[in-house]
């Protein structure tokens, strides 16, 4: 199993970690311009770029077992239903 | 091999410690998944009994109208206690914690879960929160009286103990995450190096999606009993109608736990039932990958569903025929399951043991809770039968006489492999018939009184219902004849019991492989998998490896 | 799922168990996280409900936090993400005495971070903002659910932030113990899979709270 193990660089970690900082700029730059509803739109994208950089990189499942993939699209997709449900009944209240 | 192993091969679990005490110790601080198994099955055997003995004072209470035994505010905290402890602390642990730690492994072949030390946490966390539960009963304020669905705003302004009633209820939610989490992690990591996913038991398969949904949908009624919590000691607003909270909210957030919960409650039984029939059928499982798979459909589908219980409490229109038409779906995976059931059974050599009388009365049982339940999910009978005495019996026709069942089944079905005796077939056999008796004259009257529109959770009723809930309660006496002569008959046979070989019902499985009771570590090597999970054709051989 | 990583044959045979599968307790760490996940989805759909019932309350109610602050603890707790990843990097490439000081980093950042949220706590509630206070019964529901949320939401990350602090320091005792060592660090590395979790919920905290203008 240990020849298995994908190791990352030093590098790589420090490049993700300053595109962090780089999104963080952009999100609280642009919660500062009127958008209106695009706002909250555009501030879930950001971070959900930030939180797949987080994912694949420093929690490394780009790199594990795959079936770690599937079981992460599992749980992330259940969650997504149980939104959707859920405003079913919200929206059209 | 070393030479240790030759000990091994002699003592089976009951002799031989994972730890260097021995008595009580070597139980309690055990890391063997048998003997967690056990000490599962004593707690919640036990907790079973005291919801029996509750469910028995209600049904006295209500033999006659008005106040037969109890008063009212009793009554309230009775139907609370018996579903607190009926669902989580029997109905949800009971047969993965129980059957799924004792069987799991050794059906794929593993010495042991992927991490016995967590498991035994579980079981404590178990514990402590069934301890809880009890403490909340003599606390000042008194025991909880909110029912056991918790609903807000009552519950937030009772001034019953609901915190720590419903405290016991997020903790027992955190072990049965843990054993979720290591059902899991055994299933994928270890498997004997033949076993496939698709040369599993279907048992094992059950377990599995049973497993999917204790990780998945626990956290959610964990985040919802954090918050009344804190509405209860804070009085932050987000479940209190008066500053803005939405008690709808809590109902869906109560039940996107709940509904899949039930699912927590019945695949396992499902899965016992897949193991059942082939070996009194004496014939391969009919539609094998179809049943493995419906197991993960129902875990999948468990979660669309979810507000079919909500019809009546002023959620959207929309959201209410979406709700309906989806959970017309749930009966597609459980159909199949059913119709694959009946198939193997088909031309198969049929041996009526105790354990397939048990199925047989599943089956039935299962069958009317099942359908009812399709009255009940279609909108427009919902809204007239909703909150009524339809509903109660249609869920223990669903839980008890399915899962309920399936727990005795169980039980029935490996208890010489368990304990290495068998019970006593003929007063067996007559527990089964009383239990069926019982059940249907204690429940069916429900429908009927359900259907003329008697409320549930009702202390009191009108005088055209006396007769009826009159034969309900004798049929609680019956049931409860049912289970005292079956627990009887289990209890005296752990001792007094003939001696079972490793095979008494010529199973196939790899359980029934090895003594009874097995090993320690389940297998003195890891076993070879050559054939499909059903294939009898290797009973022959099997006798041979006696 | 890669049938050659299964290792119930080389499953040693003794009756202690000393049998040892990384990727298994990898896996056993990913399933908790999913209910880490699925703790806060319940939490998450809370906020959305109310924030689509209650949008404009929201939006003025969350114009008195501060920005600064947030934005300060996102920076930290993106730093100390890095840290934590660098630590285990460095235990991989074999430099016990890098791993200890990133590890040490780590916690540094943590404590900081929880002393910033002390700090933004108090002054909200030196304001009378708190739960069912007087200030706070006086404004609109949209209003009162808002900072309901505030105080849950972040108090809850708050809590796994110190977990994650408790946790941090037994991997930097394993560490100095050498119970961790340069090929056995899975604990290590799960430790970082919670704390890099603790970081996520707080990238989606972050613009629901703060950022709303």
């Amino acid at each position: 199993m240990g020849n298995k193990k994908h190791i990352i660089g030093y590098n790589t970690y420090i490049l993700v970690w300053l595109s962090l900082l780089a999104l963080t700029a952009i999100t609280v730059s642009i919660a500062g311009i009127h958008l209106g509803d695009y706002t909250l739109l555009i501030a879930m994208f950001i971070a959900a770029i930030k939180s797949a950089l987080v994912i694949n990189i420093f929690m490394h499942i780009k790199f594990d077992e795959p079936i770690f993939k599937v079981f992460l699209a599992l749980s992330g997709f259940t969650l997504l239903i149980i939104f959707v449900l859920t405003f079913f009944d919200f929206i059209y209240r | 091999m070393a030479n240790g192993v030759i000990a091994i091969e002699e003592k089976n679990f009951y002799q031989q410690s994972t730890n260097k005490y021995s008595g009580i110790l070597s139980w309690l601080l055990t890391t063997d998944h048998k003997r967690i198994g056990l000490m599962y099955l004593y707690t919640i055997s036990f907790f079973f009994i005291v919801g029996v003995i509750i469910g028995i004072l209600m049904r006295l209470e209500l033999l006659t109208p008005g106040k037969t035994i109890v008063d009212a505010q009793t009554y309230n905290t009775l139907f609370t206690l018996h579903g607190v402890i009926m669902i989580f602390l029997f109905i949800i642990p009971g047969l993965p914690a129980i059957f799924g730690n004792f069987f799991l492994p050794i059906q794929i072949g593993a010495r042991d879960v992927a991490f016995p030390r967590l498991n035994l946490l579980s079981y404590y966390v178990y514990v402590v929160g069934a301890i809880l539960v009890f403490i909340s009963l003599f606390l000042p304020g008194g025991p909880i009286d909110t029912g056991w669905t918790f609903y807000i705003p009552y519950s937030v302004r009772s001034s019953t103990n609901v915190s720590m009633a419903i405290l016991a209820a997020f903790i027992l939610g955190f072990s049965s995450i843990l054993t979720g989490i290591n059902f899991i992690t055994t299933v994928h990591r270890l498997r004997a190096p033949e076993m496939t996913f698709f040369k599993m038991p279907l048992f094992v398969w059950a377990t599995y999606a049973t497993a999917w949904i204790q990780i998945i949908a626990t956290p959610v009624i964990g985040i919802t009993i954090l918050l009344v919590i804190i509405e209860r000691t804070f009085g932050v607003g987000i479940f209190d109608p008066a500053l803005g909270g939405d008690p709808i909210l809590f109902q869906h957030l109560f039940w996107i736990y709940s509904h899949p919960a039930v699912y927590i409650m019945i695949l396992p039984a499902m899965g016992v039932v897949s193991e059942i029939i082939p070996t009194f059928a004496r014939r391969t499982i009919f539609g094998y990958k179809a049943i493995a798979m419906s197991s993960l459909a129902i875990a999948f589908v468990g979660y669309l569903v979810w507000a079919h219980h909500m019809f009546t409490s002023g959620m959207s229109d929309t959201a209410r025929w979406v709700f309906s038409l989806l959970t017309f779906i749930v009966a597609l995976p459980s159909g199949v399951k059913v119709f694959n059931w009946v198939a193997t059974m088909y031309k198969g050599s049929i041996d009526p043991q105790t354990p397939f009388l048990w199925v047989m009365a599943f089956i039935f049982l299962f069958s009317i809770g099942g359908l009812t339940g399709l009255v009940l999910g279609s909108l427009a009978t919902d809204v007239h039968l909703h909150d009524t005495y339809f509903v109660v019996a249609h869920f223990h026709y669903v839980m008890f006489g399915g899962t309920g069942t399936i727990f005795f089944a169980a039980l029935h079905y490996w208890f010489p492999k368990m304990f290495g005796r068998m019970y006593f077939k003929k007063v067996a056999n007559i527990a089964v018939l009383l239990f069926f008796i019982g059940f249907n004259m204690l429940y069916f009257t429900k429908f009927i009184m359900g259907y003329m529109g008697m409320p549930r959770r009702y202390y009191d009723y009108l005088p055209q219902f006396a007769t009826l809930q009159e034969i309900s309660t004798v049929g609680s006496w019956i049931l409860a004849l049912a289970i005292f002569l079956m627990a009887g008959n289990l209890i005296y046979s752990l001792r007094k019991g003939p001696k079972a070989g490793p095979n008494p019902w010529g199973g196939v499985t790899l359980e029934w492989h090895i003594p009874s009771p097995p090993p320690m570590e389940n297998f003195k090597e890891i076993p070879t998998i050559t054939h499909e999970p059903y294939d009898f054709s290797q009973l022959k051989e099997m006798k041979n490896e006696s | 799922m890669n049938h050659n990583t299964i290792v119930g044959n080389e499953y040693n045979h003794t009756i202690e168990h000393v049998h040892r599968d990384d990727v298994g307790a990898k896996m056993g760490m990913w399933l908790f996280l999913f209910t880490e996940v699925l703790l806060f989805g319940g939490m998450f759909l809370t906020y959305a409900v109310y924030r689509y019932q209650y949008s404009e309350q929201f939006r003025l109610a969350a114009m008195e936090l501060n920005t600064g602050i947030g934005t300060l603890n996102t920076v930290i707790l993106l730093t100390s993400s890095l840290t934590v990843a660098l630590s285990i990097a460095a235990i991989q490439k074999k430099n016990k005495f890098l791993s200890i000081l990133m590890l040490s980093v780590t916690v540094v950042f943590a404590l900081m971070f929880l002393v910033n949220k002390y700090f933004e706590w108090m002054a909200k509630i030196n304001h009378g903002i708190f739960p069912a206070s007087e200030e706070l019964l006086g404004r609109p529901n949209g209003q009162i659910l808002f900072f309901g949320l505030y105080y849950v939401m972040t108090g809850l990350h708050g809590l796994h932030v110190l977990i994650g602090v408790i946790v941090l320091l037994f991997m930097l005792y394993f560490l100095i113990k050498n119970d961790i060592t340069l090929d056995n660090y899975t604990k290590l590395e799960n430790a970082g899979l919670y704390w890099h979790l603790v970081d996520l919920i707080w990238i989606f905290l972050f613009p629901l709270f703060y950022l709303i203008q």
